[in-house]
């Protein structure tokens, strides 16, 4: 029976598939394939093997799972048949990759296969093992495919090179094994051998520097000559391309050559005849001679300096540059690219034919050459390139715009020879594509005016202008209203006016106008809308006589659904009204940003700051920079790249507290949700999963888990059975998860304060109540006394608690704690016990602080707290 | 490795063949055939052949119906893939004579084993269309 043309079945399904309408039939006839296949497949059936195998691979290719059919493959690789082999190869190598375990089954018939007697047999092994074969699998058979690079036919010594280049990639140590049996590849006749001997040498010679060593100073003129022999071949019809003789072979040994003349003087010297005469004499009107040229000039650019070669490679990618076909114009770009390191000078000479390309109707096109033309930009053509580039932004495509106005605005900043320059380019850009711009660009923006003081008049006169122009663009709209804001003065008086600048009269009322303008804009986000209540405010300060009117927009805030604004336009309402002695005061301008400051910090991408100055008054800078200190961060796992056996035992630590899962957000609780994110933060769930029950299982593990948790709670014994239970913090960590405390209290009642903490240097105390009708939430009031004789300052409480529970933090009275008990600081929790009556309170602390400019950090574990909480 | 995989696909955007000479799952497959198809058929006869697709570069031919898609790496020669997909197209045309989709969907297995004396691991074997059908035309013989 022959498997291929006893298809009917196959063709039958091919053509129910093809009559499907929607992909659910598709699917339903997938899955009625399928389970018979699975049936046929159980039942151990032969005669069909072939074409389930066939139908199997159709379906893999329609990208439905068929993993159940990898034992076949290699039941059919196995059987003696050669058709039955050329199938099974096909599906092993279709079906299969080299990460499923399945394959090492197959190493065995693999061998089988490659010292077999039938060459064809032979040939199917090589190419199944070329394509799929793992680094087991290599070391095991790289013998074999020793051999058979010398095997008799060349179709099976091509195959051979080729699995060879699998093998040493995958095992770099065999490559030695191979340089020998390779070189001599190159001596063949054989096309089909050469073309796979020399990519064998040329990954050899990637591989190990022995093989680039050995083949430079063995094979360098044998491949020159091998080159030359082809370019000057007569006529051969089975490998000729357009008039062009084995095009493909060519590619390969320029390739090769690249390879060998990279770094070496004399190697390049060799070849340096054969180079010109191929980029001299190749053809150039087909496509076969032109991915000839285009080899041919990557190796001159890549190979040792020949000046006059160099020539020859830059005008050849001239002429491709000026051909009409895009293909010819896309690789001249893309070369171009490389040949910038080599000869910048020869490249600019281009410029204009590039800065064409940018504007091509092939996205491909432009895309090269968008990024050769931010290349070739440098301190000299800055401005008329950058001119160029703005001019094309008002016409270019949408789905081209971001990507362009990314690299204007990252040439505009990285050349720009003066400030003025830089505003006016940014101007331009945001009025264009304004909306293209990502935040950290205005940012800097505004940095940089911030920092321009002589040009404060003149921008804030430009924005006005433009903003009037190009309302719609939003990063346009908030760089304006925050510099009318802060300048507002300097545009109605018309301050420090350059000579280039037209006159310009604005009155108070249109300077208001225009940010009243921009916050009724429907289209207005968040961030717009709120600075421009800023703006609206500074600009009270600066007219008084609007701030009538001002606080009449203000006020139509006061009802905002967003939060944020109806907060400042309530505060900013009572400022304009009730406060305007402390107003000018309140609203004058900001300092100037330090632009170093700003653009290390940029550069370094710090992560975005962790809003611990929620849960305990840290005195961060608004929106970023020195985040948290580095204990804080080693103690809750944020984000640590190795972690060190004491980082280990912090994230299990955190991790018993903090579900993997988190819980889901009431509206009270947002800060408690801060501190879930900040434990969670950097701790990929993997880890809470391996780890959890690692600590829930106290009888594989207590002893790893007391560890861990001795280290941070003092007073405890390390061995299991010495552990006394009730002071085993881990026993009452368990209890917290396990036992059901008896008796649930009545709401209200009174609980006994306890000292939850206490060490050489430091009190804390809880007091508990709870509020009537809510049993499920305690509120505690902690107490800190300091009970050294220096007081301690940057005084920091975190807590963090189990997944049952939901905490949350109230700002502390303060974070200076004076000395000897002289005061304390006391600071508000509230814990919502979800599962009240069934588990008690635990909660785990840590505290930080500075005494006498040093950082002390102290933590431990509450668990004995009063029952019934 | 030059070739990361190659694909045929028609004009309605499905996939008639499809090797890959890298490991990627069946949904990464799905996901990549659907994004670069979408690109490629959107382009027009005049457009370079070329797409950049994630750290891919697809070099495209169309024949009649049949799209052509061949994935490779930055290093490639986008020339001389161009001219290997029409070296495929002759390779089948002179088997199927005058190939066209159904010739592939119906005979799914013999355009793998033409596929497969050409590229292997990612590299081009043979380039010879005798060299390449041979053991396909003996195997017909045999049966």
């Amino acid at each position: 029976m022959n498997p291929f043309s006893s298809g009917t079945r196959l063709r039958d399904m091919i053509r129910s598939i093809r009559a499907c309408k929607t992909a659910a039939e598709e699917r339903a006839v997938i899955r009625k394939e399928c389970a018979a296949i699975r049936a046929a497949i159980s039942e151990n059936d032969q005669d069909y093997r072939h074409r389930n195998l066939a139908k199997l691979m159709f379906i893999h290719m329609l990208g439905y799972p068929t993993h159940f059919g990898q034992m076949e493959c290699l039941k059919s690789i196995a059987s003696p048949g050669f058709p039955e082999k050329r199938i099974g190869y096909l599906a092993l190598m279709l079906l299969l990759d080299e990460r499923q375990e399945v394959l090492m089954l197959v190493t065995n018939s693999i061998k089988q296969d490659l010292n077999h007697t039938n060459q064809y047999i032979v040939g199917l092994a090589l190419c199944a093992l070329g394509n799929i074969c793992s680094a087991e699998m290599a070391r095991d058979l790289a013998p074999e495919v020793e051999r058979l690079l010398q095997f008799r036919d060349p179709n099976i010594r091509k195959k051979a090179a080729l699995c060879a280049i699998r093998i040493v990639k995958k095992v770099p140590d065999l490559a030695e094994n191979f340089i020998n049996p390779a070189a001599s590849l190159l001596k063949e006749k054989h096309h089909g051998v050469l073309l796979t001997g020399v990519q064998l040498c040329t990954d050899l010679c990637k591989i190990s520097d022995d093989a680039l060593e050995y083949f430079r100073k063995k094979c360098t003129d044998g491949s020159v000559k091998l080159l030359r022999d082809l370019a000057n071949s007569p006529y051969a019809p089975e490998y000729d391309i357009s008039g062009i003789a084995d095009p493909f072979l060519h590619i390969r040994l320029l390739k090769f050559l690249r390879v060998l003349g990279q770094g070496n003087v004399d190697a390049s010297d060799s070849m340096n005849d054969i180079l010109a005469q191929v980029a001299t004499k190749t053809e150039s009107n087909k496509n076969a001679g032109n991915a000839i040229l285009y080899e041919c000039v990557a190796t001159i650019m890549s190979i040792e300096d020949s000046s006059g070669l160099r020539v020859l490679a830059i005008n050849i990618l001239g002429r491709f540059l000026s051909n009409r076909d895009n293909n010819i114009r896309y690789v001249a770009l893309n070369m171009l690219m490389k040949a910038i390191t080599v000869d910048s000078q020869a490249v600019q000479r281009h410029r204009t034919t590039i800065l064409e390309c940018v504007k091509d109707s092939d996205a491909s096109i432009r895309k090269r050459a968008l990024e050769l033309v931010y290349l070739l930009i440098n301190e000299s053509n800055v401005k008329p390139l950058t001119k160029e580039l703005i001019d094309y932004l008002e016409v270019s495509e949408p789905e081209f715009r971001g990507d362009l106005t990314a690299k204007i605005c990252s040439i505009v900043e990285r050349f720009s020879p003066d400030k003025i320059w830089y505003i006016d380019q940014m101007l331009k850009v945001l009025s264009e594509a304004g909306n293209y711009v990502k935040d950290d660009v205005w940012h800097a923006l505004i940095v940089v005016i911030t920092n321009a003081s002589h040009l404060h008049g003149y921008t804030v006169r430009s924005l006005f202008r433009v903003v009037q122009t190009a309302g719609d663009q939003e990063t346009l709209v908030r760089v304006g209203v925050w510099c009318i804001g802060e300048y507002g003065d300097m545009l109605v008086n018309n301050t420090g006016v350059l000579h280039i600048e037209e006159p310009l009269t604005v009155t108070e009322s249109d300077a208001v106008d225009i940010v009243e303008t921009a916050i009724k804009r429907h289209s207005a986000d968040l961030t717009t809308r709120a600075m421009c209540l800023v703006a609206l405010l500074k600009l009270s300060g600066r007219f008084p006589a609007c701030s009538q009117r001002i606080n009449d927009i203000v006020n139509q805030y006061k009802g905002s659904l967003v939060l944020e604004l109806q907060q400042r336009a309530i505060e900013f309402s009572s400022v304009v009204d009730k406060h305007k002695n402390i107003r000018s005061t309140l609203v004058e301008r900001m300092p100037v940003l330090d632009e170093d400051t700003f653009s290390g910090r940029r550069a370094g991408s710090v992560p975005a700051a962790v809003s611990t100055s929620k849960v305990a008054p840290l005195d961060l800078p608004n929106g970023g920079g020195k985040v948290i200190d580095a204990p804080l961060i080693d103690l809750l796992g944020f984000d640590v790249p190795e972690p060190t056996p004491d980082h280990d035992n912090h994230h299990n630590l955190i991790n018993v507290n903090v579900s993997p899962t988190s819980s889901p957000p009431g509206p009270n609780h947002a800060h408690n949700d801060l501190l879930m994110d900040l434990l969670t933060i950097g701790t990929p769930p993997a880890q809470n999963s391996s780890s959890v029950p690692d600590i829930l299982s106290p009888n594989q593990d207590k002893l790893s888990s007391i560890n861990i948790l001795d280290q941070l709670s003092s007073p405890a014994a390390s061995v299991e059975g010495k552990i006394p239970p009730a002071s085993s913090p881990m026993l009452d960590l368990m209890d917290g998860f396990g036992d059901s405390p008896s008796n649930p209290q009545d709401n209200g009642s009174a609980y006994p304060s306890i000292t939850a903490f206490e060490s050489s240097s430091l009190r804390v105390t809880f007091n508990f109540s709870k509020q009537p009708g809510n049993p499920q939430t305690t509120i505690i009031e902690a107490n800190f006394e300091n009970k050294t004789s220096n007081s301690y300052t940057d005084f920091i409480f975190q807590a963090a608690v189990p997944k049952f529970l939901q905490l949350h933090l109230d700002p502390a009275s303060s974070n200076v704690l004076p000395s000897n008990g002289n005061g304390s600081i006391s600071q508000r929790l509230r814990i919502t016990n979800s599962q009240h009556g069934k588990k008690s309170l635990v909660m785990k602390m840590r505290i930080g602080y500075k005494m006498n400019n040093k950082e002390v950090l102290e933590e431990g574990q509450i668990s004995k707290f009063p029952p019934g909480l | 490795m030059g070739i990361r995989f190659i694909l045929m696909v028609n004009k309605q955007g499905q996939t008639r063949l499809a090797q890959y000479y890298e490991y990627l799952t069946i949904e990464e497959r799905r996901a990549l055939e659907g994004e670069i198809v979408r690109k490629c058929l959107a382009r027009t006869e005049q457009q370079c052949s070329f797409v950049e697709h994630r750290n891919y570069k697809i070099v495209y031919r169309r024949y009649a119906s049949l799209f052509f898609l061949v994935g490779v790496d930055n290093e490639e020669n986008e020339l001389a893939i161009l001219e290997f997909i029409h070296l495929l197209v002759e390779t089948m045309d002179r088997h199927f004579g005058n190939v066209c989709e159904l010739d592939i969907m119906f005979h799914l297995e013999k355009a793998h084993f033409m596929l497969e004396e050409m590229v292997m691991n990612g590299c081009i074997v043979e380039t010879s269309k005798s060299n390449i059908l041979a053991p396909i035309q003996l195997m017909e013989k045999a049966s």
